[in-house]
């Protein structure tokens, strides 16, 4: 009895110890990258983490706290232990990271590779956003879309129309921040798109984007998680709803769901990587996975995976048939031709600016 | 016990009636000794717990209470303007020499990548300017005296007073702020305290709103859980037991299940509503909003919080004789007398323990309102967790709400001890 006891201690260390090694080792040979989870990680994994790993023997950790990044790294960064060594962020959570010196400069042709043609980085990417500290992979829409079922006679067409309850019955489901809600209502109030930041900066044009949301508040439910929009339409919790373009497309194609985006006043952005610093990865390991995971040709490759465009210039004619179900994906992008007719480029600097004030405020109004 | 051995010494008692221990000591004294080494093996045994406790929940309580009134980023990131902004008079704008003393730090800033550490937090009370201190930082390397007219170059924001006013009034390193704004009030730009602008007002609202839906919430679990307990205790054992695994259940299961399926239930296409259109009480396009409302929150927290009700009920109404009540009845009086005379007093132990679990546990409720508050159900936790995340967190807005939340619970708890008294709590 004796015996097997000391036989079952001494496993135990020997094990104990072959684990903490291995840990140790993991932790040299692997880069801890944060983003959003769904099927958005999913794209990124089967597009660029997984030949990254079979490439270089580096292994990818996946947490999916993308959602709380930026005060996520404040915390890290406040606390001297920094576990997160890429980041993927919005642009203007990023910009305002890089301000507060949280994240690593990145010098952009030293570090990225090349286009095809031998085109620099630095001109290769779309136009406004490469940031200092920040490499974008693709741009997103976030629009309208609505399930065909609740609308038998005439679809909803422009941002007027969603605010039209009598002719288009029905709840609507918004995401519960102001980002592009303000912007939406001061659109379906009459203001020009291009003029819509400088209307929202003025106390007048707050109060009147905020009376236009007043109007449609009985009819609104609203949405926290990405996933929830399709699911609120597909369980006819809501009819009309704002969404991602690449979860709506994600419910067409793969669920055959009857939904249908309303690409009028879609309003796109970017969304790519930072580097925290003082992370504890090797600082070349880092290089290598950025400069993989942003060529041209990766970056195509994540458009087989969802629907958003790539960030790169020499990518988009790149760009072919979804993975899983052999449909054309270049109809699907926010900037096909088609598609890009009235959209709107989301202002990371205004809302850097009035971010704070008007999300107090919305907070305010949402809660009355 | 202590001052009775020790008032007691031996040989004063009873003159020759001394006591001793086999081995001749007074016994008194060994009294006392074992009884101290009773007392320090006890400390002992709850040692680890104790310096659990101070690790891991004081420790980070008065961290958190601390943090919420630190105001360093002026002081830490503009320190040269610090020093030199003290002697102004807050009339008009600063002469020249702190304006070279922001170049200094703004050069500084701009090289270290901390000016937007400072640029966040000026931003907060004035929007904009994190735009004019980053694009000023930017090119700052170009700028040179004279300083003023360089800066206001730059950018108009500059040469706004308020500004520099606020800049001055944010060098002190300890704030009230949040608290200030944690009651719906701010600083005006010339440093009184004003309550803000109606359109901004929401956290007065949140906590009067938290304690009214708490006590509905409890209101809702007493009118509930009292007849199922007193049924719990009154039925014979084996259908008794049965009930009381009704009752556990729900409480054994996890609560992102239970609320989930409140929503299954309660939302415009489920089942609740399916019913009652098919019943005719409404019209297919009448449905009722059941969910992400107050409704909601209450519906699903009432349901979560009631075995917190239930159980210590239960405790104290089986140790109740049912001779007491056929007494009262044998005496002549009614069902209704002998109840409020007999069996709530006898119940009231486990009435209120029951009463400070559902309303303490529900003041500080998150997930649920969360999943099914929408918009207007949710609680003040729900905007605690608001300012901890998200890319305009401000933490130190948070730790103020939530300090204000624990010592609003101590009162209560204080409160009710004073009118219930604690020491007569059953909690089961």
């Amino acid at each position: 009895m004796i015996q097997t006891t000391k036989h079952c201690a001494l496993a135990l260390t020997v094990s104990a110890f072959a684990l903490t090694a291995g840990t140790a080792m993991a932790e040299t040979d692997s880069l801890t990258i944060v983003s959003w989870g769904g099927s958005y990680s999913d794209s990124q994994n089967r597009a660029y983490d997984q030949p990254f790993e079979e490439k270089t023997g580096i292994k990818i950790v996946h947490e999916d706290k993308a959602a709380q990044g930026l005060a996520g790294i404040r915390s890290q960064v406040e606390a001297g232990n920094v576990t997160w060594d890429l980041v993927d962020m919005l642009q203007s959570e990023a910009q305002r990271a890089c301000d507060e010196g949280l994240v690593m400069l990145i010098p952009h042709d030293e570090w990225l590779a090349d286009a095809p043609d031998g085109t620099p980085a630095s001109e290769d990417f779309i136009a406004g956003t490469l940031g200092d500290c920040f490499v974008p992979q693709i741009l997103y829409a976030t629009m309208f879309a609505y399930n065909n079922d609740a609308f038998p006679g005439d679809k909803p067409q422009t941002i007027a129309d969603i605010w039209d309850t009598q002719k288009f019955p029905g709840t609507r489901s918004l995401q519960n921040i102001p980002q592009k809600n303000l912007e939406w209502a001061l659109m379906a109030d009459g203001v020009d798109p291009d003029e819509v930041y400088t209307v929202l900066a003025t106390k007048e044009g707050q109060d009147r984007a905020f009376a236009k949301l007043d109007e449609l508040r009985d009819n609104i439910i609203w949405w926290s998680e990405g996933a929830q929009p399709p699911q609120m339409l597909a369980d006819e919790e809501a009819v009309i709803a704002t969404a991602y373009n690449g979860r709506i497309f994600n419910a067409q194609v793969n669920e055959n769901q009857p939904f249908t985006i309303m690409w009028d006043g879609q309003m796109f952005e970017v969304d790519g990587w930072v580097v925290p610093v003082d992370n504890d990865a090797d600082v070349e390991a880092i290089k290598e996975y950025l400069n993989f995971a942003t060529d041209s040709q990766r970056l195509a490759d994540q458009a087989k995976y969802i629907a958003y465009a790539p960030a790169r210039t020499s990518s988009v004619p790149l760009v072919t048939t979804h993975a899983d179900t052999g449909v054309d994906m270049k109809p699907h992008m926010p900037t096909s031709p088609e598609n890009f007719q009235n959209a709107v480029q989301f202002d990371p600097k205004f809302w850097a600016d009035y971010g704070d004030a008007l999300e107090e405020r919305f907070s305010a109004w949402l809660a009355q | 016990m202590t001052d009775a051995t020790m008032g007691n010494p031996p040989g004063n008692t009873d003159g020759d009636g001394e006591l001793t221990t086999a081995d001749g000591k007074p016994l008194a004294v060994a009294l006392h000794r074992s009884h101290r080494q009773a007392r320090r093996h006890a400390f002992l045994l709850v040692a680890p717990l104790l310096a659990f406790l101070v690790i891991t929940f004081l420790i980070p309580i008065a961290t958190m209470m601390t943090r919420s009134v630190q105001n360093y980023e002026v002081a830490d990131y503009l320190p040269n303007t610090t020093a030199a902004i003290e002697t102004w008079d807050a009339k008009g704008l600063p002469d020249e020499a702190v304006f070279a003393a922001m170049g200094e730090d703004v050069r500084i800033g701009a090289e270290n990548r901390t000016i937007g550490r400072v640029a966040a937090r000026i931003n907060r009370e004035i929007p904009g300017t994190r735009s004019q201190m980053m694009g000023t930082a930017r090119n700052i390397a170009e700028m040179g005296p004279p300083w003023r007219e360089a800066f206001i170059a730059q950018h108009e924001g500059w040469g706004n007073e308020e500004f520099w006013r606020l800049v001055k009034r944010e060098t002190r390193t300890l704030t009230p702020i949040y608290y200030l704004l944690s009651f719906d009030f701010e600083y005006n730009s010339y440093g009184e305290i004003v309550e803000r602008a109606p359109e901004y007002q929401v956290y007065r609202l949140m906590f009067i709103r938290t304690a009214w839906m708490s006590i509905l919430i409890t209101a809702l679990c007493i009118v509930l859980g009292y007849p199922v307990a007193h049924i719990l205790a009154n039925l014979p054992l084996r259908y008794s037991n049965l009930l009381m695994i009704l009752v556990l259940l729900p409480f054994w299961t996890s609560l992102l299940v239970r609320t989930s399926a409140w929503i299954v239930l309660l939302q415009q296409q489920g089942v609740v509503n399916d019913t009652l259109v098919w019943l005719g009480i409404i019209a297919d396009d009448g449905r009722i909003r059941l969910i992400y409302n107050q409704i909601g929150t209450i519906v699903a927290m009432t349901h979560i919080l009631l075995p917190f009700m239930i159980l210590p009920l239960y405790s104290v109404m089986k140790t109740v004789p049912p001779s007491y009540m056929r007494a009262a009845r044998s005496m002549g009086a009614g069902p209704l007398r002998s109840f409020i005379s007999i069996y709530l007093p006898l119940t009231v132990p486990g009435l209120a323990a029951g009463v400070l679990l559902v309303f303490i546990l529900a003041i500080g409720y998150y997930i649920t309102p969360a999943l099914v508050g929408g918009d207007t159900g949710i609680f003040i936790s729900n905007l605690i967790a608001g300012n901890m995340q998200g890319s305009t967190a401000e933490l130190k807005l948070a730790l103020a709400l939530s300090t204000i939340l624990l010592v609003a619970v101590l009162i209560i708890y204080w409160l009710f001890n004073k009118l219930v008294g604690v020491d007569r709590l059953k909690f089961g």
